[in-house]
């Protein structure tokens, strides 16, 4: 059988497998968006950064559980590590901020690396003991290592300006935003495209069907094993953003609170398309900051609630639902009906 | 004559005290229809586990070309030449089918681990897709989610993969299996259509099917082979009319 060089066909298959490469206006509004907010609201920069970080921790883990299908409830030991190696490189006098990030995220990228293969076998279940477990291992180890971390006190970090130009200590908290949304935007492209590449293609194959990814000759042990890295190093760099651009590493890094709540940011969010953790970040601070302002103590109630209705009802037929209102009541110029 | 394309030697696998495979030696030479039968426990599927790496056996080697793939793991079988369909449809629900095929062919050509490039790029790749898209009669469905596909063309798709990693041997696990009478005919024209270089081992329940597209048959039972050979000899060996076609003919 014998393929015509270009017939309508391969036009049409070229384009579907590569629909998802450009650029779409929605995108492009995001992230512009995102910069619009940071320099609009100078005195909420704090706010921002935080919702940022977080958005880059919750990306790392969509690398993992959204794309390859891997769970995990220690997510918070690359993030804690991250962290804590931004503190250890600043308190030994390295005061470069993009040189620091690139060492501490090689440093959990390298952590990812050793125990991504206690992963491959066993349950759901299992992974998230495991990752659980090496968690807690994690912070006990910062903790009894307290001539180097500080122990229960911590560290203070004295960062220099980031490229030798801005400062992003207290006085510079827009220069710290605008670094952390440099870097997510940087990570994300990278996510972007690799989610897009052959590569992520058998992620996504072995999210769907791990005998067949087998089957059709993909080392499927090696692919996880690669992603899992890669997903540390983003989980190390976000912990070293926010030990840099806060100036101070504790021991709640490692928590297991905060593997729950990255998890929890990125279903809210929506797994699986990279966008969700960083709009499951902004939904999940926010409510946090304006219901526990107006009722301290009360506000995971609703989180809680949200994270219920998600899972149950499921986003697709909320979107669908949402949708469907909103073509109600604004009905679209040259719709019928 | 020419070697065996795949082989297995003096091949068992016990579980507990349950002997599954009991010293299965046999070849499928290049090219060949070839059928595997037996009633049902007779250790098919095991075998076809153990033939592929999925499971390791307790004793035996397995040959692919010539070179002892005893050792090696389910994937790497695969390059090397040996792939495979389930008898329950394996496929990967959320991508169309021309992204499943994208992958398979992206994976024989070494480029599965590539990170940079855009996926789906590529003329070559672009061109044999949609050449294994027509073959399968599935251009018209192919960025579809697969989960939404009719089973029928969710049957053809499995097919479809395994011949992607361009086999020396195919091994076809009951293909038919739950297909619509109204969708047979599709995959029976799939099953004849299939490249004559590469080797086929079918797996198969349905008599007509084996009889029809066999020139060999090998039969097992009770994870023994009773017996080897020509449609016709088969058919009227009394052995195997006693275990397996007697059984089959009340139903």
């Amino acid at each position: 059988m014998i393929a015509a060089p270009a017939s309508p066909g391969f036009e049409r298959i070229a384009a579907h497998l590569q629909r998802r490469a450009r650029w779409r206006w929605s995108e492009v509004a995001f992230w512009l968006a995102l910069l619009a907010a940071v320099l609009a609201f100078p005195s909420r920069a704090g706010f921002f950064n935080e919702i940022l970080i977080a958005g880059l921790f919750a990306l790392s883990l969509d690398l993992i559980l959204g794309l390859t299908g891997i769970v995990s409830l220690g997510h918070a030991a690359f993030f804690g590590l991250g962290a804590y190696a931004a503190a250890i490189l600043s308190s030994q006098g390295l005061a470069d901020p993009t040189l620091g990030l690139l060492i501490a995220s090689a440093l959990s990228g390298a952590l990812g690396l050793a125990t991504a293969p206690l992963l491959l076998r066993g349950s759901d279940l299992t992974r998230l003991m495991v990752t659980m477990g090496i968690a807690l291992m994690l912070g006990e180890v910062a903790n009894r290592n307290a001539d180097i971390t500080g122990g229960a006190d911590g560290l203070n970090l004295t960062m220099g300006p980031v490229l030798g130009l801005f400062p992003i200590d207290f006085t510079g908290q827009r220069n710290a935003a605008l670094y952390s949304l440099g870097v997510l935007f940087l990570l994300f492209v990278l996510a972007r495209r690799l989610a897009q590449s052959p590569f992520g293609l058998s992620l996504s194959a072995i999210r769907e069907n791990r005998l067949r990814a087998g089957a059709l000759g993909i080392s499927t042990s090696r692919r996880i094993i690669a992603i899992y890295a890669v997903a540390a190093a983003y989980a190390g760099a976000a912990g070293a953003l926010l030990a840099q651009t806060t100036q101070i590493v504790s021991l709640d890094l490692f928590d297991f609170h905060r593997s729950a709540d990255v998890m929890l940011m990125l279903i809210i969010g929506g797994a699986g398309y990279l966008y969700g953790g960083i709009i499951g970040a902004a939904i999940f601070i926010v409510v946090k900051d304006v219901i526990s302002g107006a009722t301290p103590e009360y506000w995971e109630f609703w989180i809680g609630a949200m994270l219920v209705v998600l899972v149950l009802v499921g986003r697709e037929r909320i979107a669908a639902h949402a949708r469907r209102t909103l073509r109600m009541l604004v009905p679209l110029k040259g719709r019928a009906a | 004559m020419s070697a065996p394309v795949l082989e297995s030697r003096g091949l068992s696998r016990r579980f507990g005290g349950l002997v599954a495979t009991d010293n299965v030696s046999f070849t499928i030479e290049p090219g060949a229809r070839q059928a595997l039968i037996g009633p049902n426990g007779a250790g098919k599927t095991t075998l076809i586990n153990l033939l592929t790496g999925v499971i390791r056996p307790s004793e035996g080697a397995v040959l692919l070309q010539g070179e002892d793939v005893t050792a090696l793991s389910a994937n790497q079988r695969v390059r090397r030449g040996l792939a495979r369909t389930f008898q329950i449809n394996q496929l990967f629900p959320d991508l169309s089918p021309a992204e499943s095929l994208g992958l398979a062919i992206g994976e024989r050509n070494r480029s599965g681990a590539d990170f940079w490039r855009v996926a789906g790029g590529g003329k070559a790749m672009l061109a044999e897709i949609e050449e294994l898209l027509t073959r399968f009669g599935l251009e018209a469905a192919m960025d579809r989610p697969t989960r939404t596909l009719p089973y029928g063309k969710q049957r053809l798709l499995e097919i479809a993969l395994a011949l992607a990693c361009r086999p020396r041997v195919l091994l076809l696990d009951e293909p038919a299996a739950g297909v619509p009478e109204h969708e047979r005919h599709d995959i029976l024209a799939a099953l004849a259509a299939l490249p004559a270089d590469v080797a086929i081992l079918l797996i198969e329940h349905d008599m007509d099917l084996v009889f029809n597209f066999a020139t060999r048959i090998s039969v097992l039972v009770a994870g023994r082979l009773l017996c080897e050979g020509e449609p016709k000899a088969i058919a009227a060996d009394e052995r195997v009319r006693a275990v397996y076609l007697g059984e089959e003919a009340h139903g």
